[in-house]
């Protein structure tokens, strides 16, 4: 799946890095804690968070994410959007809350991370 | 060789080192998935020292072979190593949980994505951290 196809699966408004949004998806991770994600997450990671903080886009470009959806409508500032700019990461926002869009995905045939593990080592 | 000087409590430009130490690993040809490692490694020891440290320094040694990783920190260091490298085990306060770090997985992560990993701290001046990461 392409993120244009999370966009619209989550009804989701792109914030920055629209011209990233052929990025292929091959597992979500959603999580506020952000080592979780650097523990569980593999590349091409998308990460579906409620925080709108600086570290949300660290996360993203140490862990080689794919991109970003805020859930619960959380907007973030434009320090954030700035770096998310900078290092090429795309971000958008839902307004659906974090269990329903995680479950859209999932029904639309995202895996989850420990699944992707499973599938690379079977 | 580079070394980055962290400030405890910085958390607008925490990670800006990591992102620094990546961008050469990138620029030099390491393989992606090894950068990754050492991105990670690298960010979590520099948050480590961000949220409980006064000071630190970063290190980063790369080679043809490998990547050295060294973080020394002035702060309260840890008194239970074994403890503290319980996954889950966390000292962080609620104001850095907010900001989704702080869920003791930071240690734990970085043993787990080097090849060599030691940890040594003396209570109330600080720890040192050595990561080693090879390329291939």
């Amino acid at each position: 799946m392409k993120l244009a196809d999370v966009q619209k699966i989550l009804r989701a408004e792109v914030i920055c890095g629209a011209e990233y949004l052929d990025g292929e998806v091959r597992s979500a991770c959603g999580a506020d804690l952000m080592s979780d994600v650097l523990v569980h997450s593999k590349e091409k990671t998308l990460l579906l968070t409620g925080l709108t903080n600086i570290q949300i886009i660290r996360t993203a470009e140490m862990g080689d994410l794919v991109g970003i959806v805020l859930v619960r409508g959380k907007r973030p500032g434009q320090d954030v959007i700035q770096m998310a700019e900078s290092k090429g990461i795309p971000v958008m926002v839902t307004s659906l809350p974090m269990f329903e869009s995680c479950g859209m995905l999932y029904n639309h045939g995202i895996k989850g991370c420990s699944e992707l593990v499973t599938a690379c080592e079977s | 060789m580079l070394d980055y000087v962290l400030k405890g409590g910085d958390f607008d430009t925490a990670g800006e080192a990591s992102s620094k130490i990546k961008r050469i690993l990138q620029q030099i040809g390491v393989r992606s998935d090894v950068i990754r490692r050492i991105a990670i490694s690298s960010y979590e020891a520099e948050m480590n020292v961000i949220i409980h440290a006064y000071s630190g320094v970063l290190r980063a040694s790369i080679y043809p072979d490998r990547t050295e990783l060294s973080v020394a920190d002035e702060g309260p260091g840890i008194a239970d190593i074994d403890l503290a490298m319980q996954e889950g085990y966390s000292t962080a306060p609620d104001h850095i949980r907010e900001m989704g770090f702080g869920a003791g997985m930071g240690l734990p992560n970085m043993a787990r994505c080097s090849d060599e990993f030691s940890i040594n701290s003396v209570a109330g001046e600080g720890m040192k951290i050595n990561i080693l990461i090879r390329h291939s």
